[in-house]
């Protein structure tokens, strides 16, 4: 009885809310969409990766798709049934904060694909891409180490989750690997998203890491690590982005950029979502596959010497073949290396 | 200046609120005009979005929910001459009983765990007035100060309870668990299609009793002319025997409740779990709904379905305009409480003079006739 109740009125709201998307936005059906975190599209790191793959996306097929900022944590759930109910599929949410809402969604659109990009999310009509950021961080670490003349090297993540811990730990592995004896200032901009979206605070932890001593930090924030890169080019000191390639921002003082590629994730869930390919389930991106990398361009390529590059792809080929294992800290909550 | 006279009572309470608002709205307008948008065609997305379908009038009804207690917890306090600036952290940190009821009581009956919910979150966003109130009432400390610093500690306080003491299990954001059965409170659209997917439930009804509620409270009962006394003239009610210090405790606690009663719309009828910043600035537009409202629970309820409009039909806007990023949308809401809020005497003192003049232009003809 209540099933039946639920299933006549989700139809008709999706019919109300179908015409609705029609009559104020052209043709909504089957566009794919996606939905930012707090740190925003432009946030030159993780949200405006996702943004680049969709844009790329729409590039080569020439379609268009949907998307929205999320403007407070409170609103996740209304946007998500907003854009299923108005005919969007796939939605794709990037971050990990995502994952309650998602839950009571997804499940209420069981017509409809999502896309989760750094979260676990177990049902049937919902794909979970992560990523193998402790390999990707294990790279840079070790040319932070290599570069680091001082034998000090930093980090500053943005909300201090295991996630970013598992940046960290990576990070920590790879300078270990290099010098045993560096030492590695860990330090978070905050415990809430909101640390996503402070460079203030980031900046200001970066330049306390190098008033003791660091001569490289890597900045896995968000939006937040635009300060560490600023106060790095201040100082004249060397920093390293992440998730989109950074290099550019303070040419010459980013040594490098951690690549996540939330690009190619989301552009994959576009492409299978309008394709009729749609796989759900578990998605892992690793060095192996290209999900995570280093950047080199024309940027930084004064700052990495042929030693260090050889090096680093040696140790890339290593991880690949299973010769090194970097330990992730989500699996234990703790991390043999810093 | 000393010859104008105050305004006749329909411009008061509907002429300057309507100027206010036009006001606002034409600025907002070119606002939207200079990021390349229609301004008319905003206004219509806006105002369907709000109003035009089940879904979204119900999230209209939602939003103004919350504004009606907020807009109450300024009020109670105004009419006592306390500037309650703190009905965002009373609602916050009133979260915690909403909460801590919900998921003890989950697998009981939403008929116990509403009451309950809401005495538990009342009494918490009542402490958190009550403080503010003793430390004016005893110390003389200024309730915008301490109201304002005690929004800050509610904030990291429930930072530190959501990460260190009532976090998910296997949850990388700092939530709490979910509640799945009686703590969800009941929703309308479980009775009415109509609403679609939108979270407006039982607290709309008790938002419209507190509305009565006040009403009584404030022109009917012994207390409320204790209240409005002590607020229009503390030396006069102190001579007349009224406890000034006990009217202040009083008035800033039941505020403090009122604010709470947020929670209990947010976290058991919208979200089903704590989150950070769940109050999302309900409580700091909660002052201008009691200003434009007039401190009146009329004026509070039509200005409460206004700004529930202008969130609602924000976040419309928003989706349907992607030129209209969530910034612009807080830009446009601000003009409005910009306009309606603080420069609300912008036209109250031309106008004064406008219709001194109308008088004065009346009054030689009156003589005319007679003579």
């Amino acid at each position: 009885m209540k099933t039946n109740k639920n299933k006549s009125f989700r139809l008709s709201v999706l019919a109300g809310g179908v015409a609705l998307g029609a009559m104020l936005a052209g043709s909504a059906l089957a566009e794919p969409a996606i939905i930012y975190d707090l740190g925003g599209k432009f946030d030159k790191s993780f949200n405006e990766s996702a943004f680049n793959g969709a844009t790329g996306w729409a590039e080569k097929t020439g379609n268009s798709f949907r998307e929205i900022e999320l403007a407070n944590d409170a609103q996740r759930e209304q946007l998500l049934r907003k854009f299923a109910s108005t005919g969007s599929n796939p939605v794709v949410v990037a971050g990990f904060s995502w994952a309650a809402a998602l839950t009571k969604v997804a499940a209420e659109f069981p017509d409809t694909n999502f896309a989760i990009i750094d979260m676990v999310v177990d049902l049937p009509n919902v794909r979970s891409v992560v990523f193998n950021e402790h390999e990707g961080s294990y790279l840079v670490g070790a040319l932070a180490a290599m570069k680091s003349e001082t034998g000090k090297v930093g980090f500053v993540g943005g909300m201090d989750i295991p996630l970013i811990r598992k940046f960290y730990c990576g990070y920590a592995q790879g300078a270990e690997a290099v010098n045993a004896d560096i030492e590695v200032f860990e330090n978070y901009t905050g415990t809430t998203p909101a640390a996503w979206n402070d460079p203030v605070t980031a900046g200001e932890l970066a330049k306390a890491s190098f008033s003791k001593g660091a001569d490289v930090i890597y900045a896995a924030a968000g939006g937040s690590g635009l300060g560490v890169l600023q106060a790095a080019a201040d100082a004249g000191k060397f920093s390293i982005g992440v998730d989109s390639n950074q290099n550019y921002i303070q040419p010459g003082s980013v040594l490098t950029s951690m690549l996540k590629r939330v690009d190619v994730a989301v552009a994959s869930a576009f492409e299978d979502g309008t394709t009729g390919n749609w796989t759900s389930g578990f998605n892992v991106m690793g060095l192996a596959n290209g999900g995570v990398g280093w950047a080199l361009d024309e940027n930084n390529a004064d700052l990495i010497t042929d030693e260090m590059k050889a090096k680093v792809e040696e140790l890339s080929a290593k991880i690949q073949s299973g010769e090194i294992v970097v330990h992730d800290y989500t699996t234990t909550s703790s991390c043999p290396a810093g | 200046m000393s010859v104008r006279k105050p305004l006749p009572r329909w411009a008061d309470i509907a002429l300057i609120p309507a100027l206010n608002l036009t006001l606002a709205f034409v600025i907002s307008g070119l606002v939207v005009l200079m990021v390349g948008e229609n301004p008319f065609e905003a206004m219509k997305i806006l105002l369907y979005g709000a109003f035009g379908y089940g879904e979204g009038f119900g999230y209209t009804l939602h939003f103004a929910t919350n504004f009606v207690f907020a807009g109450l917890a300024f009020s109670i306090a105004s009419h006592a001459g306390q500037f309650n600036i703190g009905a965002e952290g009373q609602a916050y940190i009133a979260g915690l009983g909403a909460i801590l009821v919900g998921l003890a009581l989950d697998q009981t009956h939403w008929l116990l765990v509403l009451p309950l919910a809401m005495l538990a979150a009342g009494a918490i966003g009542g402490l958190w007035g009550f403080v503010p109130g003793y430390l004016a009432a005893k110390r003389g400390s200024h309730v915008v100060i301490t109201t304002i610093m005690f929004n800050f500690i509610a904030a990291t306080f429930m930072v530190y309870m959501l990460n260190n003491v009532i976090k998910a299990k296997g949850q990388m954001s700092p939530e709490s668990e979910s509640v799945i059965n009686a703590g969800k409170i009941p929703q309308l659209r479980e009775f009415w299609d109509f609403f679609g997917y939108a979270p407006v439930n039982v607290m709309l009804f008790v938002a419209i009793l507190a509305l009565a509620g006040t009403y009584i409270l404030l022109w009917h009962t012994e207390l409320g002319y204790k209240i409005r006394t002590m607020g229009q003239n503390p030396k006069a009610a102190l001579y007349a025997g009224i406890s000034n210090s006990k009217i202040i405790m009083i008035s800033m606690t039941l505020a403090g409740a009122i604010a709470g009663m947020i929670a209990v719309n947010e976290v058991l009828g919208v979200q089903n779990r704590l989150v950070v910043d769940f109050v999302f600035g309900y409580g700091f537009v909660g002052i201008a709904v009691g200003l434009m409202g007039r401190n009146h629970p009329i004026g509070i309820a039509l200005a409460a379905i206004l700004f529930g409009a202008l969130y609602q039909g924000g976040l419309e806007l928003a989706f349907y305009m992607p030129a209209i990023t969530r910034e612009m949308i807080i830009v446009i809401q601000a003009l409005v409480i910009l306009f309606t809020g603080a420069m609300e005497g912008l036209f109250r003192a031309p106008l004064e003079t406008f219709f001194t003049m109308l008088d004065l232009n009346k009054k030689p003809k009156t003589q005319k006739q007679e003579g």
